[in-house]
Parts: C-alpha cells; structure tokens; sequence
C-alpha cells in the first residue's frame, strides 16, 4: 500500500536554513548541508528545501549548496525558489535534486507546467501555492508579487491541466503557528482536484496530522514542529500508524 | 551449474553505471559512493567492457531510451557483455523496464528482450498515476539483493507503466490497484523498479548486496 508521507521543508537563505513564523521574523536554525544530513540520518521520507532568497531577489540557483545538499540525501528531494527556465529546472535536477517546487513562475506562466513536464515528465513538477484569506476569502499570496487577485483553487485546476505532479498547498495564516492545518482550505482542494496534496503549514502534534489526512491529505509537510518541539517525524508517524494510517516504518 | 550470491567484504570489482541520457545517475553513483564503491559513468565501449559489473539506471520514456542505446552502438554490447559473458547486471526503474520484450509506452517498442516481459500501463483507476512514493515490497522467489532486509520494507517508486510477465524470475512484488513485479531476477540480471539509491536505509542495502554479489561458475 502506497504510504501518507511526512516531509520535513526547510528554508534557504543566505546560505543558512532559517525558520519563519507566518512568512516574516525568520530565525536561523543551522547549516543547511549539515541539517539535511541529520534528517537523512533519521530516515525521513522525502525533504523539500525552499530557496526564499532566489526568487525575491532575482539570484540565480545556487547549484553549489543544491549539490552538496543532494550529496546527503538518500531520499527524493524536492528543490524550489527561483526557477524560472527549463534550464533551471535542468540544473536543479542535474545536481541532484528530484523534484522541483515552483511557485512564482507558473502564477506568470502556466504552460512552464506543461513544458516541464513534458521534457522531464510530471513526477517532477510540485506546484507550490501559498494561500492568504482575506475577509473570509482564500487568495494567492506571493512573496515577490504580494496579496493576488487569484483564487488559488482555480489556480490548482490550471496547474493539474498543464501536468502538475503534486500541489504543496501553504496557509500562510496558518504556517509557523503550531495550531494545525488549515482544515477548510484542504477540504476545498481535496473535494475538487486529483493531485496529491501535501499540506504545509500549522502541524503542531501529531493529532493536526491525523487531522489533515482525515481531511483527504496525502502527505504533511512541516517545519517548526521537527525544529522546536520534541516531535520527530517518526514520532509524528507511529501516532499515525496507531490510528491505521499507512506510513513507512522506520521507527521501532 | 552457475550461482550468484552474496557474500560480504569482497574487494569490489569495477561497475560502470551506463549514461545513455537517461537522466540523473550522479544519485545512484553516490549510493554506490556511501557503500565505499567508485564507480565510472560512461557509455565508452571499452570503459563498458572493462567493466566486471554493470548498473543501468533511467528515468524517463522507454522509446527515447531505446533510441539512445541504439544511437550509442550499445544494444548489441549489453548483449554481448550481459547475455553472452553473463556479466552481473542492475537495471533500475527504467534500466528494469527496457530488459523486457516490448513497452506499450507511446505505441509499441522491443526493449532488449532478455526476458520474456511487456512494459504496459497502470489500469485506470481512482489511483493516482504515476504511482509515486513508498510501497512496500513482499518477497516472491529468494533473491541475494534482499539479504538482511525484512520483507514489506517500503522501497521508493516512480512510474506509470509496470513489468508484465511470468513470476518465475519475480523476486519482489508490489501492490499498487494491481500486483506488480517490483524486482526480478533471472541468472546475472537483476533489476528493481524501485530506486533503491532513494530508498535510504533498506535501499542502500540492496546496493551493498549488488557490490558484494560474486560471479561464482562451478
């Protein structure tokens, strides 16, 4: 049977790993080669690293730190931040990574969707969308663009048709907090597009997981919870395990 | 009579992981890195005849991938090296698939035809294709590759299209809406479905088992 998957994602900037509350006060939390090497070490599932810098600040990819990062990882690991060409997305993938996370790029163009995943196929391409709700309104928020006029559900439906392998779907409200996913856009996703979701932002206790995948999540993707509380992703997993969820066992 | 098995702390010989443009094989050279092997990627003949092992990975579609071997005068020396001098062979994914007779991947290509196997699609069902992410994989007939690995263990998969033959050669199955083989072997073939240079620990291990297995005719 095909395993819910819990995924560490950790954030890239100036070459440190950092940690943010709500897309702002971001704190550093350790070397990014040597962070990826302890989850590496702990078996987690799959990682997903997020170069904040590169798409704010128009930098190009950093293939080095990509590199080296990948050099530590027995598991698939997904790239995003910054990339905007198919050569991009060749390079990330040449240094190692799996997977691409795109964000900025397909709000402007779609069809890069299709593009990429023709060439290098679907399995590759995660759509990341992160959400804002504004006077009870879900929109897109984009960190260089700012607050959209986009209804991110329409914003996944395009992205399936162009090919998308997997949505990371981001509550920025939510993301940081520790009080849980963001139930009610999940549930809106889940009851309308066929990607696999992987939920980000808010897991808190193991009890937020099982929530989320009640709700119709695939994988839960989180960040604070591995970096500041006792919870380790096989903690979080062995609960979910207890309430029959599928996950790979790699505790004891 | 010949027989292949694991034996550990052996001196590896030289694996050479062919690149025919099938995507990334820095990954699985670094597996083979962490279980304290070099090996050479090339698609030099003579690199691929020196070789006393040979790994070969992919990603991608199955035509472009016959293409390129073809392009690459390779067809003919995998037979050569595999079939005929009963080399010690790992195919991954793709390198699993394109040993078989035929894909229907995009219409309908010869693979490299080693066993009698069609490369067809995952039925559609509410099941989400590709089928990506960790499965577990439950042993059919004993393979070396598995030694020290407790069956159901979750391997990493990527793939649309599955391996379609007998379970005579079928090592490891998996279940994904349809059984599926997920490993095989038959005499110096192996071949996974599963990545194992992403299946960390477990995965890993199957690399160290593929190092340590010896050629032994008696």
């Amino acid at each position: 049977m095909l395993k819910h998957r819990i995924i560490p994602c950790v954030l890239l900037k100036n070459w440190q790993l950092v940690k943010s509350v709500q897309f702002g006060s971001y704190r550093t939390i350790g070397h990014p080669t040597a962070t990826v090497r302890v989850y590496n070490a702990r078996n987690v599932d799959e990682l997903i690293v997020l170069d904040i810098d590169a798409s704010l600040k128009d930098e190009p990819i950093n293939t080095e730190i990509i590199t080296d990062m990948a050099n530590e990882c027995f598991m698939p690991l997904t790239i995003g931040g910054g990339i905007k060409t198919l050569e991009d997305v060749y390079t990330v993938l040449n240094a190692g990574a799996d997977k691409v996370s795109l964000n900025s790029q397909p709000i402007l163009a779609p069809s890069f969707i299709h593009e990429i995943a023709t060439i290098f196929g679907s399995q590759c391409v995660v759509c990341s969308i992160d959400v804002k709700k504004v006077d009870g309104i879900y929109r897109v928020y984009n960190k260089k663009m700012g607050l959209l006029d986009i209804d991110p559900l329409e914003l996944a439906l395009e992205y399936e048709s162009q090919g998308a392998g997997e949505v990371l779907l981001t509550s920025i409200d939510h993301e940081g907090m520790g009080s849980g996913y963001d139930l009610e856009l999940l549930r809106l996703f889940h009851e309308s597009i066929k990607l696999p979701i992987i939920i980000n932002g808010g897991m808190g206790s193991p009890q937020d997981g099982i929530d989320a995948l009640n709700t119709g999540a695939d994988a839960l993707a989180a960040a604070s919870i591995f970096h500041f509380s006792k919870y380790t992703p096989d903690m979080i997993k062995k609960e979910l395990e207890e309430q029959r969820f599928p996950v790979r066992r790699t505790f004891r | 009579m010949v027989h292949w098995y694991a034996k550990r702390n052996t001196l590896s010989a030289e694996i050479v992981i062919i690149d025919y443009g099938m995507g990334n094989l820095r990954s699985v050279q670094k597996a083979f890195e962490h279980v304290g092997v070099n090996t050479l990627i090339s698609r030099e003949h003579e690199d691929i005849r020196n070789a006393s092992k040979i790994v070969l990975p992919g990603v991608g579609a199955f035509k472009d991938a016959m293409e390129n071997l073809h392009n690459l005068n390779l067809i003919e020396l995998l037979n050569e090296e595999v079939i005929q001098k009963k080399k010690l062979f790992l195919g991954i994914c793709l390198g699993m698939q394109l040993i078989a007779t035929k894909s229907y991947e995009f219409g309908e290509t010869k693979g490299l035809g080693w066993i009698d196997a069609e490369v067809i699609r995952f039925p559609d069902t509410e099941l989400k294709i590709p089928h990506v992410g960790w499965n577990s994989v439950a042993y059919e007939n004993h393979s070396p590759l598995y030694e020290g690995i407790v069956e159901n263990s979750d391997f990493y998969f990527v793939h649309s299209y599955y391996f379609n033959a007998d379970r005579k050669y079928a090592t490891g199955i998996c279940d994904y809406g349809v059984s599926f083989i997920a490993s095989i072997q038959k005499e110096n073939i192996f071949a996974t479905q599963f990545h194992p240079e992403k299946s960390q620990t477990y995965g890993l291990k199957i690399i160290e088992n593929f190092v340590n297995l010896e050629n032994v005719i008696c």
